[in-house]
This record gives structure tokens, C-alpha cells and sequence, in this order.
């Protein structure tokens, strides 16, 4: 190697020694290896050589480069082991802080019960159909088998806009107007508002319902049973008790008052279910032959069952709201709960 | 109702304790409300009878008595009872006794003399809520027994909800009967017997209106004594019905009502003129009811009249004019049977509801009135004596309900319940619950009792059978329905997701009424017509909202008056416009924003939420459904002038609105913080655009750079309009990167940055071509909307 050679290689060395970030050894770099570079100008030198002496003075030239190539690399390696070391120790942050932008909020639970319920009856094939809430009286009461002076009607605390338009009082109708569009089999869920003219401590004049009916040509009150129990142990995550109680609907015939062992005591006795251990929750029956009639169905081809259930009280029994008025305040406080 | 159990097991009388008896009931659809004790918790209180009385020599109202109480010495008592009398028996509390509310009587002294008890009234035994005096029991009581024994007060009042099919239970016979069937027990029905007629004085009794009356029977019962005391058993009955003892001519008729299921009317004769005639009412006439209320009748209202005047509304309540009392020495007893459907309605519309209307318009038992007026005769003249004349009865029976017969089909109860029940059973619950079987091929004729208003079809029939044999031992099937796949609509989207995505963007959902205060209605919305309710529950629930808007910003009230200084609110629901006279009701989704951006966080600097924030909103609601809609400023009087948009579909169809609540309005409702809202039309949201796929370029994209100097009126959309107007193909996408008023732009005009991407399908783009494109837009722009290259 010539002498001057190896003062270039020690020189390369002694300034990569004592180079203190990438940005330094990167000068060192050019300063050597680069266009005009110490070395790049050793092998261009290589040319005024014979061919003889330009072989092995390259090799020479190209051991000393290989030599400050390498310790370049390692230079370089470690250099970027402290910088990546420094940007993760200046980079650290507290993770505990709250993250930042537009929070999530939520569905009313009222929208939280009807949604579970239709799911619920939409994983068997029952049909989301909806309705007016307007509603005319023979829609309402009339084509459901309660006529002008049925003392039912008295049940009912009916709000008016004239003797013959109504504010629907339950979400029945919609079984109406279902079977005089449709033919069966039909299997429907009806959710929506209804309204009765009253209010007090358990009642609001507006409140939601879901009503559901399923006419083929072989639906027994077995049928019934069975949905009304699958449904109620599906909607309270629960193998919960079920009892099925005669009662009455002009619009259903057997009809039926369902109760089901209370979920805020388990049956034992409570507040909430007046010490009788059973909470009523939906009412129920075989379609009326009436009604069929008033839709044109031939009620000896078929039969159905439609059942009826309010969607305030099913939510609060799922969450233990101990008041109905809450749910149309619509305090922030008390939706935020659900969210 | 509400009924002694000791009455009814009286009847028939299973040996089963008071809660399987209200289980049973209950489970046979006779809803048990509350079983409550006849009487409240006391002791030691016994049959007394005074001996002897003299003065308080110290107080002018005691009186110092010796009472006998069943033990070898009577006792010393003193007593301020003004009917207190020698020879009285009456309910003694001994030393020792505990009264209701946890009140011991001991020995003491009463201004000097000594008292070994306490003589007790009704009230004080809880049997009354007040009382003039002591409580006066029969001469035949047996001195020394407990009274609760002797009054039989350790029983228990159960209170039946009875479903308008079953008038039939609205007596305790009624109950007893289903008692029976449901025990397999035999009953016995009260034994009535003839009174014997001792004058021969009729009314003449006419039935003008024979279909609300199928028959009417009254008689005349004379020199009865309308003071006498009702006896304590009745009292006692009719206090655990819950009625109040009102003298023995009305007690009696309450008490066969509750016995029977029949109601009476006992007119005081001597106020009657001329004969007795059930018809319909005049127009102009009016009656006076025994509630003190006069009512003006028309004609159809069904009334007894005399042959002056309307006495009575029929079947609902008496008349103040023929009404008896204390002085009555001769009543006319009625017995009728009004069709429901002449009472149906007829009390809810006067206001009214008495035990009388609830039961016929229900339906009482058309074979019924002999036995009755039977009955209720005998109890009046032995308790308040008088002689009973013959009965005048008028029956039309062709009016009277008709009792067909019913087929029940063997088959049908499989199909029906879903199970087969052996013919003997079934003919066993319709025999035990009073109803004729005549059996045939393919099932039975049963006829229903006259009693049973609620068996006219088959299904009826059914019912019965299903409530005798227990809905609970009834089987329970899982259902195996016909299925058929659902169709996935796409060109619709779901409710749920635009709900979801509001959610997402911190929406909370509410849920208000639909009717609102017309106040705010007509603040937000003074120019549409209202739906008004005929009977709202008060004036701030009175007309039907035609924007949601209403209910969300007196929930946004509700909240900022409770300290809530960021509220965001969407809803969705129905709104109802009255158009050309028609009701609509059209499905709505709205929304409300006030206060900060964000909630309160570190690192960002807070501020207030404003058009553009909600405008990202409705962007990204509309991007779910791929449709392009255009914000068009436009007024709207609920909204800011200059910060209301209307959205408008590409097939020009207006789906909303977005805006700033007015300042007028915002401070007429009470807000202190502008208020951002929208409100679209739900239908039109949902419209989806199924993607049709394109195919992608191969070749690179470019981008230009514009600066535009426009009139300050041009608005953003109305440039990329009119560029998008453009036909060319290449362009792929506008975007508007700053908008720039001040120095370098004159007064009166604005720059508007904008980038546009441009890509060829075929090949790349030459630098001539991308000039020679926005050469043409520039030229577009200049020409349509006077734009102008900057500087």
C-alpha cells in the first residue's frame, strides 16, 4: 500500500472515530467515497498506470476502501441504534391520558329494547311492518271487533280528533291494515308509538308497543305458547318462568294475560310485582274470527295468534328503571346511562 | 269488585286456604287485584251490654257505666258516647286490648273515676272511617263473645278485575258458581221465596222502547219504614263490598246486586205521578240525578219517566225528584232487564259510571228479574216491614237476547289448542259451568246459560275449555313456520345505520311526544296549519308537532337548565301536516346541536360548534347512501337568515333543512348559546344508490391548482357546479382547498381555491392536454359565473 494510502485510510478512520451523528459520518462518507472523494480520486489516478501495475494497485486501493467501507457501516449501525434510542425516549408519552375528539353517544332504550325484540322475531322470519299513528276509528276499534259501544273502548282513554280519527290507542291496527294488503302465511312485527289519554305516576300518554301476529293454515294456541315463551327467555337471557292467564281482547279468542316470574325478586315478593312474585307482561291470543272477517281471511282455512307487548315496561324491567316518566324527559343523564 | 270471602265461601266452600282460592280464580281469568283483611289487626274486645249509666260527677259529657262483659263482676267504664243508653250492646274493650294502629287500653282514671275499658265505635274498631257514637250491636248478641268471632271479621276481601266478558262474576253467586266448577264442587243458590201479596195496588207499567227493555217488573211495597236500622250482616257485607250503608230501601237493592247480579231501583212512590213508562228521551228534555246533576237528554238516552217527566236515566242512575228518603212510606221496586246495547256508552257520555251501568252494559242475566224482585222484596219487608202488592212484569220476548245453541266441533279444539281432549271431559266442563250438551257426529250443541253474555261462537267455546282445564297444563309447541327467504333491499338503507352513525358522531337519541305545546309549534313554525287534539291531556301536550324541532329543543331546555352546556339530539318519528285538508304523516329525522365542538378535552383548544360542524354531519349521513344532494341557501323562519341551508336531491326533490335557530327565537325560548338544527325527510334520506362499478384508469392522475376570483354572492357549490356542468371526461374530482377575502382580493369579491384531479381512462395525460382542459374550464367559469384567474 502506498504511503499515501494508508495516510488516507488512517485519516478516514481517525475522522469516522470521531464522527457524533448520521449526519457528520454522512459527510465523512462523501468526503471518501463519494464523486470527489479521497479514494474515487486513488482509482481514477489508477488510469496513468500500466495495465500491469493498474491491476494490483486497484486491489490495493479497493482492500483500504473495503476496510473504510466497513467500518463506515459499523459506524453507522451504531449510530442509528442511538438515534432511534434518543426518538423513542423523546417520544415517550402518558398513555392514561384521555384520548381526544368526538365522543360516541346512544340509542334511546326504548330503540335499544325494540331493536333486541325485532331481532329476536326477525331471526324466525317475522316481517318489520309499520303504520300511522293517526289512525281511523275503524281501523283502531271497529275492524278489531270493538264496536262503537264496546265497554272495551272505556278501557282504552282514547285521544280524539273527531268522532272518527283517533290517535292510534295500541298497535293493533296494524294488523289490520296488514291482512287487507297481504294474503297468508304472514308472520309480522308491528313496533311504534301508541297513546291513551292518561297519566300519572305509571302511565304517559304516549308510550311504544309491539305487536305481532303470524296467520297460516295450522297455528294453534300451542304455537302461541311456545313463541311467547322462546321469545320472553330469549329477550331476558334467562330460562325464566312463564304463565299464561285467561283474560280477554275482543280481538283475540282464547285470550290470554301473560306473567312472568318476577325478574327484580325472582319471584320471591317485591315492590315491583306487589308481593305476588309474577310481573304481567304481555297480553296475547288466538286471532278472533271477527277479525278475520273484517279482512276477508277464511278463518276455517286459517288460523293465527297476535300478541301485544309494552316496550317501556319490558325495558325497565331489563334495566330496573323504577320510573316511565323518565323516559321522555329526555334528561342527558339518564339516556347516557344506556349508551 | 270487591267481596267478603267468608260470603262466598258461604256458597261453596272448598278446602283450599285463601291464597290457592285467589290462584284459582286468577288462572281461570277471574284476576285477583288484592286480598285484604275485612278488618284491621285488634284484641280483646268482646260483646258488652250496659247495666247501668249515671253521671260524671265531674264532666258533663262522661258518663260512668257498669257493663256487663261475659265475667262474674261487670265492669266500670267511662264513656262520652251521646247514644250511650242502659241496655245497649255494644263492642267493650277490656284491660289488655289492643285496638287498630297498636293502641292499648289499661285501667285509668277519667277526671277521678276509674275506667276498666274502653266502649268502642266503629271507627275505633277500623270498621268505618268515622262514626256519631258507639257502635250499637243486635239485642240478641251474645254478651262476653270476642267480637271479631261474633262480627266475623277474621275473613278476607278480595278484590276481583273482571274483563268486560264476565258480567257474570259481578256477583257473588257468579263467583261462587266458578268456585265450584273449578273444585268439582256442587253450590246452592239463595232460596228465595214469594213475599205474599197483601194489597192488590198496581202502577200500569208501559215499554215504549221494548229493544233497550225487553222486560220491566216493578211492584208497589207500602208502609215500609224507611228508618229502620239495617241489620249488621248486611251492613257488614255490603261495607266488605265496599259500599256505604245508606238506609234499608237502597241497602237491599245493593245488597241483591251483589247477591244476584241484579240492579234495582226503589222510587218513592208518593212522588210519582200517573203510571210508569221506559222510552227514549226528547230532545229538549232534561232529568235530575240523585248526584245532584242535571243532565240534558236527547234521544238516545233511555229513560223511566212518570207520566210528567223523566224520573230516571234507565239502568244508569235514579232522579232526585222520585228519590226516597227518610219520610218514604211507600216505594215502587224496579226490576229490568235494558239491553246492553241501550246502556252501552250511554253513562261514559254524561260522565257517569255507576254499579248499576257497568253491570248491564256488560249484560245481566235476562231470566233473572222475577227471582230477584222475589229476593229484594222479602229482605225489605223484613227489615222494613210493609206489605208487597202484585207484580207487574212487561216482557217482549222477542227482544229478549236469544240463546242459540253453539257448535263446538270436535276436531276444531285440536285444531284450535292443540290437543285432543277425551268427550267426556269436554262434556264435563260445559255441564259443570251450567251449559246444555246435546252431542251430534262430529261434536255438541252447547247452550250457553242466560248468563253467559260471552259465548256466541265457537271459539268461545273453546276458551272455556281451555280456562277450565288450565291455559297452563296446556301444551306449548315449538313452532314450525314456513319459511321464505326476506328480499335484502339495497336501494333502501336501514334507519338503524343512519341512527348508528349519528350515535357514532355523539348524537344522543331522544324520544318526545308527538304533541306539543302550541307555543312552540307556532314559534317554530307559524305558518303551518295544526292537527289539534279534541281532548288533550293539558294545553302543553295539545297539537300534533309538524316539526320535530319542537320537542328537541325543549329537550335541549330541559337540558341546559340543568346545567348541561353541550347538548347534541337527534330524533326520529312521525310529524303530521294538515295539506289541502288532508292529515300527513310524514316520517322525519332531526337533529339539534349547542354548545362545544367537543367535549371538554386536553391538547385541543375548545370552541363552539358551528354550521360546518353539523353540515360534516349530514355529509357523512348522506355519503352512506351514496346519493349527491345540494345545500341551497334559502330562509326559513325558525332559522338564521344567513346560515340556513335547504337540501335538495339531484332529481330536485327538497329533503331538509340545516341551519342556526333564529336569534329571535333563540332568545324568545331561552337559550344563551346559538342553537344548530336539521331536519330531513326520513324517506328521502334512506334512498340508496346501488355503486355500479367502474373500470380503473391505468394511467396517472394529475392535479391543477386554481386560484378564482369571484362576487361574493357565487358560492361555492354554484363553481363546482358549474365546472362538474362541464363535459369533460377526464375530470375526475374538484376540490375546494381555501377561501380567501382581504388584501390582494378587491372589496365585494373573494378567492376561491380549488384543485382539480384529472385522469384519463385511455392513456396519460400530456401537458398540453391538461393546459388545453383548464383552459376550456377557465373559459366556463368566466363565461357562467364572471370567475377570474388570480394573480
Amino acid at each position: 500500500m502506498s504511503v499515501i494510502l494508508e495516510e488516507i485510510l488512517a485519516q478516514a478512520l481517525q475522522e469516522l472515530a470521531a464522527v457524533h451523528d448520521l449526519n457528520e459520518l454522512d459527510k465523512v462518507r462523501v468526503q471518501y467515497l463519494g464523486k470527489k472523494g479521497l479514494f474515487t480520486l486513488q482509482m481514477k489516478e489508477l488510469g496513468s498506470l500500466d495495465p500491469d501495475q493498474r491491476r494490483s494497485a486497484g486491489q490495493i486501493i479497493n482492500q483500504a476502501k473495503d476496510q473504510f467501507q466497513q467500518q463506515l457501516e459499523a459506524c453507522k449501525a451504531q449510530l442509528e441504534d442511538i438515534a432511534l434510542s434518543q426518538r423513542l425516549a423523546s417520544e415517550r408519552i402518558d398513555v392514561s391520558l384521555p384520548g381526544r375528539g368526538q365522543s360516541v353517544a346512544g340509542l334511546h332504550p326504548v330503540t335499544t329494547t325494540l331493536r333486541r325484540i325485532s331481532k329476536i322475531f326477525a331471526s324466525v322470519g317475522f316481517k318489520v311492518v309499520e303504520g300511522p299513528e293517526i289512525e281511523d276509528d275503524y281501523h283502531n276499534f271497529e275492524a278489531l271487533n270493538i264496536p262503537e259501544s264496546h265497554p272495551a273502548r272505556a278501557m282504552h282513554d282514547t285521544f280524539y280528533f273527531d268522532a272518527h280519527t283517533v290517535l292510534r290507542t295500541h298497535t293493533s291496527p296494524v294488523q289490520i291494515r296488514t291482512m287487507e294488503s297481504e294474503k297468508p302465511p304472514l308472520k309480522v312485527i308491528a313496533p311504534g308509538r301508541v297513546y291513551r289519554c292518561d297519566s300519572d305516576i305509571t302511565h304517559t300518554p304516549m308510550f311504544h308497543q309491539v305487536e305481532g301476529f303470524l296467520v297460516d293454515t295450522d297455528v294453534s294456541f300451542a304455537d302461541l305458547k311456545g313463541v311467547v315463551y322462546e321469545f320472553l327467555r330469549a329477550f331476558f337471557e334467562k330460562d325464566i318462568q312463564v304463565r299464561f292467564r285467561p283474560s280477554y281482547f275482543p280481538f283475540t279468542e282464547p285470550s290470554a294475560e301473560v306473567d312472568i316470574e318476577c325478574v327484580m325478586c325472582d319471584g320471591k315478593g317485591c315492590r315491583v310485582c306487589s308481593q305476588t312474585g309474577w310481573l304481567e307482561v304481555m297480553g296475547c291470543g288466538m286471532i278472533h274470527p271477527e277479525v278475520f272477517k273484517a279482512v276477508n281471511i277464511d278463518s276455517e282455512h286459517y288460523s293465527g295468534f297476535a300478541f301485544g307487548m309494552g316496550v317501556e315496561r319490558l325495558a325497565m324491567l331489563r334495566y330496573g328503571i323504577n320510573d316511565l316518566r323518565l323516559f321522555f324527559e329526555n334528561d342527558l343523564k339518564f339516556l347516557e346511562q344506556f349508551n | 269488585m270487591q267481596i267478603s270471602e267468608a260470603w262466598l265461601r258461604s256458597y261453596v266452600n272448598p278446602e283450599i286456604s285463601t291464597e290457592i282460592l285467589v290462584e284459582q280464580l286468577t288462572m281461570a281469568g277471574l284476576e285477583i287485584d288484592s286480598v285484604n283483611p275485612a278488618a284491621a289487626k285488634f284484641s280483646g274486645v268482646v260483646v258488652g251490654q250496659v247495666i247501668s249509666m249515671h253521671q260524671h260527677p265531674d264532666a258533663d259529657r262522661l258518663r260512668v257505666c257498669l257493663v256487663a262483659v261475659g265475667e262474674a263482676e261487670p265492669l266500670q267504664i267511662v264513656c262520652g258516647a251521646s247514644n250511650v243508653r242502659v241496655g245497649l250492646k255494644i263492642p267493650a274493650a277490656l284491660c289488655g286490648a289492643v285496638l287498630p294502629g297498636e293502641f292499648k287500653i289499661k285501667k285509668s282514671k277519667l277526671r277521678g273515676e276509674e275506667s276498666f275499658g274502653m266502649l268502642c265505635s266503629e271507627k275505633e274498631l277500623g270498621l268505618a272511617t268515622d262514626a256519631n257514637g258507639l257502635m250499637e250491636l243486635a239485642d240478641d248478641a251474645p254478651v262476653g263473645v270476642d267480637i271479631r268471632d261474633y262480627l266475623a271479621l277474621n275473613d278476607a276481601i278480595i278484590e276481583v278485575d273482571l274483563t268486560p266478558n264476565r258480567a257474570d262474576c259481578l256477583c257473588v253467586e257468579g263467583l261462587a258458581r266458578e268456585v265450584a266448577v273449578l273444585n268439582k264442587m256442587d253450590w246452592l243458590p239463595t232460596q228465595v221465596i214469594s213475599a205474599p201479596i197483601s194489597h192488590q195496588d198496581v202502577l200500569t207499567v208501559t215499554v215504549e222502547a221494548t229493544d233497550a227493555c225487553p222486560r220491566y217488573l216493578g211492584r208497589l211495597i207500602k208502609e215500609v219504614n224507611a228508618k229502620a236500622v239495617t241489620p249488621l250482616w248486611m251492613r257488614e257485607r255490603l261495607r266488605r263490598s265496599g259500599l256505604k250503608s245508606l238506609g234499608p230501601l237502597v241497602d237491599v237493592t245493593n245488597y241483591v246486586m251483589l247477591e244476584l247480579g241484579q240492579p234495582l231501583h226503589v222510587f218513592d212512590a208518593e212522588k210519582l205521578a200517573g203510571g210508569i213508562t221506559v222510552r227514549w228521551a226528547n230532545a229538549d228534555e232534561s232529568v235530575a240525578l240523585l248526584n245532584n246533576q242535571v243532565i240534558k237528554l236527547d234521544n238516545e238516552a233511555l229513560v223511566i219517566a212518570d207520566d210528567k217527566q223523566a224520573l230516571a236515566l234507565a239502568g244508569i242512575m235514579g232522579g232526585s225528584d222520585s228519590a226516597i228518603n227518610d219520610e218514604t212510606r211507600s216505594v215502587f221496586l224496579e226490576c229490568a232487564y235494558f239491553a246492553p246495547h241501550a246502556i252501552a256508552g250511554k253513562a261514559r257520555r254524561f260522565g257517569l259510571h255507576t254499579d248499576s251501568s257497568h253491570r248491564f252494559e256488560r249484560g245481566v242475566d235476562a231470566t233473572l228479574q222475577t227471582r230477584a224482585i222475589e229476593r229484594a222484596t222479602q229482605l225489605l219487608i223484613d227489615i222494613a216491614g210493609g206489605g208487597a202488592g202484585p207484580i207487574t212484569e212487561v216482557t217482549t220476548t222477542a227482544a229478549l237476547p236469544q240463546r242459540e245453541a253453539v257448535l263446538l266441533r270436535r276436531l276444531r279444539i285440536e285444531k284450535t289448542l292443540g290437543i285432543a281432549l277425551a268427550d267426556e271431559h269436554v262434556i264435563d266442563i260445559f255441564q259443570r259451568l251450567g251449559m246444555a250438551v246435546q252431542t251430534q257426529a262430529d261434536g255438541w250443541q252447547i247452550s250457553p246459560p242466560g248468563f253467559r253474555f260471552d259465548i256466541a261462537i265457537e271459539a268461545d267455546l273453546i276458551e272455556e275449555i281451555a280456562r277450565i282445564y288450565g291455559y297452563n297444563n296446556l301444551p306449548s309447541s315449538s313452532l314450525l313456520m314456513r319459511s321464505e327467504l326476506s328480499t335484502a333491499t339495497e336501494a333502501v338503507l336501514d334507519i338503524d345505520r343512519v341512527k348508528d352513525l349519528l350515535v357514532d358522531r355523539g348524537y344522543q337519541e331522544a324520544i318526545t311526544y308527538s304533541f306539543v305545546d302550541e307555543d312552540i309549534q307556532k314559534a317554530v313554525a307559524p305558518e303551518t296549519d295544526v292537527i289539534r287534539l279534541k281532548n288533550p291531556i293539558s294545553s302543553e301536550l295539545a297539537v300534533m308537532r309538524t316539526t320535530l324541532w319542537c320537542g328537541l329543543l325543549k329537550a335541549a331546555l330541559y337540558n341546559t337548565n340543568r346545567q348541561q352546556n353541550r347538548v347534541r339530539l337527534f330524533e326520529s318519528g312521525l310529524c303530521f301536516n294538515k295539506i289541502d285538508g288532508e292529515t300527513q304523516q310524514q316520517k322525519m329525522l332531526a337533529g339539534l346541536v349547542l354548545g362545544d365542538a367537543y367535549s371538554e378535552q386536553w391538547g385541543e383548544q375548545s370552541r363552539k360548534v358551528d354550521f360546518f360542524d353539523i353540515k360534516a354531519d349530514l355529509q357523512a349521513l348522506f355519503s352512506l347512501t351514496g346519493c349527491e344532494v345540494q345545500y341551497v341557501s334559502a330562509q326559513q323562519s325558525a332559522l338564521h337568515p344567513g346560515q340556513t341551508a335547504e337540501i335538495i336531491a339531484s332529481d330536485g326533490k327538497k329533503i331538509g333543512w340545516l341551519g342556526m335557530l333564529h336569534p329571535n327565537l333563540e332568545k324568545q325560548l331561552g337559550f344563551d348559546t346559538p342553537v344548530f338544527l336539521f331536519e330531513l325527510d326520513q324517506n328521502l334520506v334512506l334512498n340508496k344508490q346501488i355503486p355500479v362499478f367502474k373500470v380503473l384508469s391505468k394511467y396517472p392522475s394529475v392535479r391543477r391548482d386554481l386560484a378564482l376570483i369571484v362576487k361574493e354572492d357565487v358560492s361555492a357549490s354554484e363553481i363546482i357546479n358549474c365546472i362538474k356542468s362541464s363535459a369533460e371526461t377526464a375530470l375526475q374530482e374538484v376540490i375546494i382547498f381555501d377561501v380567501y377575502r382581504g388584501k390582494g382580493v378587491e372589496e365585494g369579491s373573494k378567492s376561491i381555491a380549488l384543485s382539480l384531479i384529472m385522469q384519463d381512462d385511455t392513456q396519460t395525460l400530456t401537458e398540453s392536454e391538461i393546459e388545453a382542459i383548464v383552459g376550456r374550464l377557465l373559459a366556463l367559469l368566466n363565461n357562467e359565473k364572471n370567475a377570474k384567474l388570480r394573480d
